[in-house]
């Protein structure tokens, strides 16, 4: 039984249409990345599997349940990391950790002073002097501390440093050793690419993809790199070949997945010298979903994109990262 | 001079963000100003009334207290007498809470640093903010000259006044630009400056209960302390009486001194960090803490303090004063009519004492807005979203924060009662019975004061983001309803909006079960429409 399952989700604010049909699946034990671009509907999403907002149609069931409806029961076997976390001004930390767990339903008293000591939290200031990392901190703690079945963390780590990322990350991987689930939503490609088992990425309302990292890598690209004997030729014809062009006696093109055979039967006969094959980066997967042309990413699984999208600029991976027009998205 | 770059910019961000707010104090005060003096000069029509009018409210200590000292039998005199210093308070608390608004909030919320990292100067934001406010206050100054002027009253008086009014807001700029650098939330500057106005209002009242009624008895020479108090500066203007216009200097200067301190306390300390540090707490929660109730009365409990301790102060103050009352009434026929009509009733005394339980029940009201509009501003906060997403049902949320704000306003009405009972107790003899009797009495305003939580938690569940505005603005409504409907001869069921209308004036009146019953069952029912309605609301919305 899954987790999470929404299923065509609308939901608007006024003349927004913030959520326009979106899907998602996540199973029981797994750590699910939610991927999309800002103002895509991430948090409108999480906030509706809270039931904190009210859907305006569709489905969704979060541990079998209807997240409105029966959200009191389910918030006892959910904890919430918030996007944009503030606190109660006049708390200390450590009051405001002690008073969302209790809320919830109780915390685990010794894994909450071992969090504070790793994410070296100092739990007697005051919540309206903390910086937005240490906010952030305060409801990760808060959050790790109680033994629930499902983690909901939008953006969890946006304002942590790179060491206290490493001890979130060590977090999630305890939680889902012991069996919980973890909905991820997330920015910093390397934690999707360290902790999730599956992601999902979400454009304009929509869902655009869902998978497994690899199965996604094979929805893009593998730029290929050739040098040959002799000059290279009828590559163009062949079925799932882009862009092939020749720089210095050597070849580029890019080739979908499962169109590389086709290709390298081709090649052998030109008497192949070196060869470098690149699969795509995962920034490269989703500058292709984040980017501006909706029709080439919103085609689905199956479809082979009429147009190259933003993820093949540069045909090796070193002019790949050089041309990426928004290589900034880490 | 480059700290100052971006000041236009920024003042032209300012008057943007508030042009609805400045727009209402602008025109506002010179509109209510020109309604009160068209009523008094109603009731105060000739020489004869306004000469028993100004012996009787200089010889009044209440009078002198509340309504600051009388300078001659001008009817000029007397509507200053009787506006100024509601008009001076309004003025010196917009002042106030615009400046806080437009320094130490924005460096709260973060969107000061946005600006700072733009081409702007270090002074520009404060500056910004005290060009438009001390604009405001001038402007509304002119406007209330010509309110006055226009309502009949000789023009240098009036300048004089409005200018008087002015000061008091310039003067509470001032104050608040430095309570702005002390404190790091806004929430603490404006408690600050707030607790500068109330000590302000303390000193007049002290100066001018303390002054010297003149020769004639038509005037009272006030005594040091209201020459400390920026509220009382604009008495000793004496608008209608021989104006001294150089008085009028002290609110600028005020208006330097305190520009130059806050420019200094800003030049010594980093953005977002205040001058009076923030203490350190405990690392874990005492258990009362963790629960609904236990967090409410937790962020309650310093508001509530603050308000006990104000309630009482002007209780006991009230109820001695209510003995002095009766030679009060004795030698003024228009006051007894016009507090008649606040109270009604045979017996003065009584009718003083109902009178002035109403007054506070009025001013509980605004505790019970306040601490109920922290609901709302968790919400704005994102705080209440958290919360929410924990095992706690929306309607255990909300109700909890009906139920804190309930109890909190039993407690100062009974406070404002024995307060006042232990008041007048104390000089008639019998301090216990008065309390226990004016106790009871107050209490007898709690339906009202249901009303008015049921009207804000209905504003927050069906227009959450009007809450603010929506709230204050109902209380508002019923406070002049209150106070000035019968002046201003409004009809009856204008009166019957307010829930304070319905409510017995005892101990002036026998008490009646009818009215409180009804005003409950409508206060259940808002609150009922309140919740159903936030129950199915977005969070945030
Ligand atoms: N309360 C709201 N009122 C109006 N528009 C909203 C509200 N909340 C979100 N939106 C809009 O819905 C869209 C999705 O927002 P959000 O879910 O916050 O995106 P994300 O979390 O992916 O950045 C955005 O266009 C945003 O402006
Ligand atoms: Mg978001």
């Amino acid at each position: 039984m899954p987790v999470i399952s929404i299923g065509n989700l609308v939901k608007t604010f006024g003349a927004i249409r913030a959520l326009d049909g979106l899907d998602l699946h996540v199973e029981q034990g797994e750590v699910h990345g939610f991927l999309g671009p800002n103002g895509s509907g991430k948090s409108t999403t999480i906030r509706i599997l809270l039931g904190l907002l009210r859907r305006d149609s569709g489905d969704a069931q979060v541990l079998g349940a209807d997240p409105w409806r029966d959200a009191v029961r389910l918030h006892r076997r959910l904890a919430y990391v918030p996007g944009d976390v503030s606190l109660w001004p006049n708390l200390t930390g450590g009051e405001a950790i002690d008073l969302l767990g209790q809320l919830r339903g109780g915390l685990d008293r010794r894994r909450r002073d071992e969090l504070l000591h790793r994410f070296d939290l100092d739990p007697t200031r005051r919540c309206r002097t903390y910086s937005k990392g240490n906010r952030q901190k305060v409801a990760i703690v808060a959050a790790f501390s109680s033994p629930v079945e499902l983690y909901v963390l939008d953006e969890p780590t946006s304002g942590l440093d790179p060491l206290m990322e490493a001890v979130f990350q060590d977090e999630v991987r305890r939680v889902k050793q012991a069996g919980a689930t973890v909905l991820l939503s997330s920015h910093v490609l390397a934690e999707v690419e360290a902790l999730c088992d599956r992601v999902s990425i979400i454009r304009e309302g929509r869902t655009v993809e869902s998978g497994t990292l690899t199965e996604l890598r094979h929805l893009t690209r593998t730029a290929v790199t050739v040098e040959t004997a002799r000059p290279v030729t009828g590559l163009d014809a062949l079925p799932g070949v882009h862009d092939v062009h020749e720089v210095d006696g050597r070849t580029h093109l890019e080739v979908e997945p499962a169109h590389l055979d086709e290709l390298l039967g081709q090649l052998i006969r030109f008497g192949v010298r070196a060869l470098t094959s690149t699969p795509p980066t995962l920034e490269q997967l989703f500058l292709r979903h984040y980017g501006d042309d909706p029709a080439a990413t919103a085609t689905g699984a199956a479809a082979v994109p009429a147009s190259p999208g933003p993820a093949t600029v540069g045909a090796s991976d070193v002019d790949a990262q050089a041309d990426a027009p928004r290589g900034g998205a880490r | 001079m480059s700290a100052l770059t971006g000041t236009t910019l920024l003042a032209r961000l300012v008057l943007r963000r508030d042009r609805i707010r400045l727009a209402i104090w602008v025109l506002g005060t010179p509109l209510l100003g020109y309604a009160l003096a068209g009523s008094v000069a109603g009731i105060y029509p000739d020489q004869e009334t306004r000469q028993g009018y100004a012996t009787t409210s200089a010889s009044s200590l209440v009078a002198r207290a509340f309504n600051g000292p009388i300078h001659g039998t001008d009817l000029g005199a007397v509507v200053v007498a009787e506006t100024y210093v509601t008009l001076a308070l309004i003025v010196a608390l917009l002042s106030t809470f615009a400046v806080t608004r437009h320094t130490r909030q924005n460096e709260e919320t973060g969107r000061a640093e946005l600006l700072g990292a733009n081409v702007v100067g270090r002074y520009a934001p404060l500056t910004a903010a005290l060009l438009v406010i001390v604009g405001a206050n001038t402007v509304a100054a002119v406007l209330l000259t010509v309110a006055l002027a226009g309502a009949g009253l000789p023009l240098a008086g009036s300048v004089a006044a409005a200018a008087a009014i002015g000061g008091v807001g310039v003067a509470f700029t001032a104050i608040a630009a430095v309570t702005a650098q002390l404190s790091v939330t806004a929430r603490g500057a404006n408690a600050l400056a707030a607790a500068t106005v109330g000590l302000s209002f303390v000193l007049r009242a002290a100066g001018d209960v303390l002054g010297e009624q003149s020769a004639d008895g038509t005037r009272v020479r006030s005594a040091w302390p209201s020459w400390i108090s920026p509220l009382g500066w604009g008495n000793q203007v004496r608008a209608f009486d021989g104006e001294r216009w150089w008085v009028l200097a002290l609110p600028v200067a005020l208006l330097l001194a305190g520009v130059a301190l806050a420019y200094a306390l800003a030049e010594r300390r980093d953005q977002g960090a205040g001058l009076i540090a923030p203490r350190r707490g405990p690392a874990t929660a005492a258990p009362r803490l963790l629960s609904p109730t236990g967090l409410a009365w937790r962020m309650q409990r310093g508001t509530l303090l603050g308000w006990a301790v104000g309630v009482a102060v002007l209780g006991l103050s009230m109820g001695v004063a209510a003995d002095e009352f009766d030679d009060m009434i004795d030698a003024n026929p228009a006051a007894a009519e016009a507090i008649n009509a606040m109270g009604g009733g045979a017996d003065l005394i009584n009718a003083y004492l109902a009178a002035m339980l109403g007054l506070f029940a009025l001013t509980i009201g605004a505790y019970v807005v306040q601490a109920l509009l922290r609901v709302r501003g968790d919400e704005a906060d994102g705080v209440l979203e958290a919360a929410l997403a924990t095992a706690v049902s929306r309607t255990r949320w909300l109700g909890t924060q009906v139920l804190a704000a309930t109890l909190g306003a039993i407690a100062l009405l009974l406070l404002a009662g024995v307060t006042t009972g232990l008041g007048y107790g104390i000089v008639t003899g019998d301090p216990l019975g008065q309390a226990v009797e004016l106790g009871g009495a107050a209490l007898l305003r709690l339906p009202a004061l249901l009303v008015i939580a049921g009207v804000v938690t209905a504003i927050f569940g069906l227009l959450p983001r009007w809450s603010v505005a929506l709230s204050w603005t109902a209380l508002l409504v019923f406070l002049l309803l209150g106070q000035l409907g019968a002046v201003l001869e409004l009809p009856q069921a204008a009166l019957n909006v307010s829930p304070y209308t319905h409510v017995p004036a005892v101990p002036a009146v026998d008490p009646a079960a009818l009215p409180l019953v009804v005003l409950a069952a409508v206060a259940a029912a808002l609150l009922a429409v309140g919740v159903a309605a936030f129950r199915h609301r977005d969070v945030p919305s």
